[in-house]
């Protein structure tokens, strides 16, 4: 590994809205709030059908621990609960609620009592928070500690690496305070004694504010980094920030940090001094086909036709069109696809920029190789798919691969990388699973 | 369906780099060198370009056309592989030979191999041997400048007088006749796009400034040639021309840097050079035959899949399976 750190690749910035600070839309008719917005089991829905709700009512119950809660963003009646498509092919279940118009807040947002530690993770957990920065993972069990004095560092990602977003740049610029008050109950409640904020260089605004936080409190350490993808990923961030190596299977807390978005602290601490819940979102709208892009804060299941509505609808027949960034997006296949908690941006492609080059074949040029910031060997990965020997898959490590794109990005021939590496993930787990189920059965013979 | 929206697996941003932007760059590149030598030695070097790179092209198409498949022709490939051949040249050679040459170079090794990225051996090189061996009255050939004013039949290429050594007549004449300046520029004899180190040069580094290629592979190759003459010889000037004669540069900067048949990272790149430039000493200094590059790039492929294993990143945090 390089002295200077994992070194990435240099993908368009654009990010247009970086002066945009953010509107609140007007209230939707209907919202619809799925019940799985976050890694782990999807929520379990407490409403019936005609049931009113207030803003910030549990409608979804955690189910299981890796879970989280779901509340109603709007106050109305629940029309309907059913099972929708969701982004990654499968089905869930969905909430729709007519709005009444009153955004009346529900009698249980009160402000939490907060004393300790197990009080304050308990808070984390009811506020439904998951990881903003895209992953979605609950936050509540990163924060969920068995040895306090095993964490040595808070990361904080504002590192904002994906064309487009400054929706976390905006979080840092205009609620610091929000981002203090978290540090200081992370501080308070889990001990931390130093606090990293990674920001790429090419947000001076947001390092500007950030430092200011930094000259309150000793404990904070501003870390600007070169602008160059995937700078957010989490091990990459954690190796540049800390120069530790989080080992593949192994947590950032095996290496003593806990890596949490800008976004999400921030929330938390509203979360702590208010009592409202998780229900809206503030995201980037961009994209070549979007007629005033901007950034919105938006109540959580909002159709995206609603909010590209405010912000002017479209100047071009949009043909692509995404949860999240460019390089790491999900492509939706209609504009009814609802705001998730951990939308931080919906792009609208034009058809220029929605149309890729084809692909041709690999000139065993190395870029990939060389840029990839896991020093993966897609090459080796491809050749290991087509071979379907499970094995040869496993010894390519492709599991570690974070599917940021950095490879298909540098690839003369246009290659198919992220997409064949998802294929050799899937084979991986096959194979996986039946080695184990034989070791099962050859342990019940003996 | 009231929407053509694109649902695809991201990333939905790509570069803008594309393989036949890649060997634009690669020809651009080689245009100073092919210039020089069509300057030095005449029409008949332009009219050996002209065939290599045409029948090149022909055969791909016409191969995939015979095989239905999609014609590669657009992404250049064949324009590259045609021009390095012929570069590899003497310029006396007859036409029909080049196009056996050719024919070599795409059909046998590139297309059999399954076309653009799956051939082991570089297809121009391979072809150069190939002729070597069967033409080798013409493809040794002696080819002085035209400028030079010379006995034909007593004409000889730096490589076959160095080796006589310092004392020697041959050699003090050679050194009067060809300075190091006119070795640079390469008014001297041998194939017709290799002499000119100079415009060599000037194609490496563009490719370097257009990150086509890494410098790894051309700097160790031609220092560890100049490293390896001057140790044997112990004469700085000697070691000097030799590392300008024959295919050093040609070889370091355009054929051992070809990215389907050389190692992929920066630690492959280096032990490939020096792989190189290794068996190109031996070679000339007690070989048969007066030059080594194109045999020691060839070796050195076979060598490659080898070299990519051994040479491979640990992935990041990773575990032994």
């Amino acid at each position: 590994m390089s002295f200077f750190g994992i070194k990435g690749v240099h993908v368009p910035h654009r990010k247009h809205t970086a002066d945009c600070h953010p509107e609140r839309m007007p209230i939707p008719k209907t919202v619809v709030i799925p019940m799985a917005q976050h890694i782990g089991a999807p929520a379990k829905p407490v409403v019936s059908v005609g049931d009113t709700v207030g803003v910030g009512q549990v409608i979804g119950e955690a189910a299981g621990f890796i879970s989280a809660p779901v509340h109603a963003s709007v106050s109305g009646t629940v029309k309907k609960i059913d099972t929708m498509a969701n982004s990654n092919g499968g089905t869930m279940t969905a909430i729709t609620i007519e709005s009444d118009g009153e955004m009346r807040p529900h009698e249980s947002v009160v402000p939490p009592t907060v004393t300790n530690y197990e009080e304050f993770v308990a808070a984390v957990r009811a506020s439904g928070i998951v990881g903003l920065g895209g992953a979605g993972f609950p936050t509540f069990v990163k924060l969920s500690v068995k040895d306090l004095s095993q964490v040595q560092e808070v990361v904080l990602n504002g590192a904002e690496c994906e064309p487009y977003i400054t929706a976390d740049t905006l979080t840092m610029t205009d609620r610091a305070e929000d981002i203090f008050e978290g540090i200081q109950l992370l501080e308070k409640y889990l001990g931390v004694k130093k606090v990293i904020i990674g920001i790429e260089d090419n947000k001076p605004q947001a390092i500007k504010a950030m430092q200011e936080l930094s000259k309150k409190d000793s404990a904070i350490v501003v870390k600007p980094m070169p602008a160059a993808y995937p700078q957010g990923g989490e091990k990459v961030l954690i190796y540049n920030t800390t120069g530790k190596t989080v080992p593949e299977g192994k947590l950032p807390l095996d290496v003593g940090c806990i890596v949490m978005n800008v976004t999400t602290l921030a929330c938390i601490a509203e979360y702590v001094r208010t009592g409202m819940p998780l229900v809206e979102k503030c995201l980037t709208v961009d994209g070549s086909a979007v007629a005033t892009p901007k950034n919105v804060i938006a109540p959580i299941g909002t159709s995206m036709k609603d909010v590209f509505d405010f912000c002017g609808g479209f100047k071009e027949e949009p043909r692509k069109v995404m949860y999240g960034g460019p390089m790491m997006g999900i492509a939706v296949p209609t504009l009814d696809e609802p705001i998730l908690k951990n939308t931080n941006a919906i792009l609208a492609f034009n058809d220029k920029d929605a149309t890729l080059p084809d692909e041709t074949p690999c000139i065993r040029c190395g870029n990939c190789i060389n840029h990839c910031p896991l020093n993966l060997n897609p090459p080796a990965i491809a050749k290991a798919l087509k071979s379907g020997d499970g094995a040869e898959i496993a010894k390519t490590k492709v599991n570690i691969c974070m599917e940021c794109g950095a490879c298909v990005f540098v690839c003369p021939a246009h290659r198919m990388i992220v997409h064949r590496n998802k294929l050799a993930k899937a084979e991986l787990r096959a194979y996986q699973t039946k080695l184990a189920e034989q070791k099962k059965k050859e342990e019940e013979n003996k | 369906m009231e929407n053509n929206l694109i649902v695809s697996v991201s990333p939905h941003v790509h570069g803008k780099r594309t393989t036949t932007k890649v060997m634009l760059d690669v020809v651009i590149a080689l245009l100073p060198a092919a210039i020089a030598g069509i300057v030095i030695f005449g029409m008949n070097a332009a009219i050996l370009c002209a065939t290599c790179v045409a029948s090149c092209v022909v055969f791909e198409f016409l191969f995939t056309k015979l095989c239905k498949r999609p014609t590669t022709v657009g992404d250049l490939s064949a324009v590259v592989t045609g021009l390095i051949l012929a570069m590899n040249l003497p310029a006396t050679l007859p036409v029909w030979q080049a196009v056996v040459g050719s024919f070599i170079a795409i059909v046998v090794t590139k297309c059999l191999f399954g076309g653009l990225g799956c051939n082991f051996a570089n297809p121009a090189i391979t072809a150069r041997v190939v002729m070597l061996v069967a033409f080798t009255g013409t493809m040794a050939a002696a080819v002085p400048p035209k400028s030079a004013e010379v006995d034909l039949t007593a004409y000889a290429t730096p490589l076959s007088v160095l080796p006589q050594g310092l004392e020697s007549e041959a050699v003090t004449a050679f050194m009067e006749n060809t300075s190091l300046m006119d070795m640079f520029l390469g008014v001297r004899g041998g194939a017709l796009g290799e002499t000119c180190a100079a415009g060599l040069l000037l194609g490496g580094i563009y490719l370097v400034a257009r990150k086509v290629i890494t410098w790894h592979t051309p700097v160790v190759f031609i220092g560890a040639v100049f490293v390896l003459a001057f140790a044997i010889t112990g004469d700085m000037t000697m070691a000097l021309y030799y590392t300008l004669s024959g295919g050093t540069f040609i070889g370091a900067i355009f054929m051992a840097t070809d990215y389907v048949t050389s190692p992929s990272t920066a630690k492959g790149k280096i032990i490939f050079a020096l792989g190189c430039a290794v068996i190109t000493t031996l070679i000339r200094f007690f070989g048969s035959y007066p030059e080594g590059v194109s045999f020691s790039i060839l070796f050195m492929n076979i060598l490659n899949p080898y070299i990519d294993k051994w040479t491979m990143k640990k992935p990041f945090g990773g575990v032994k399976a």
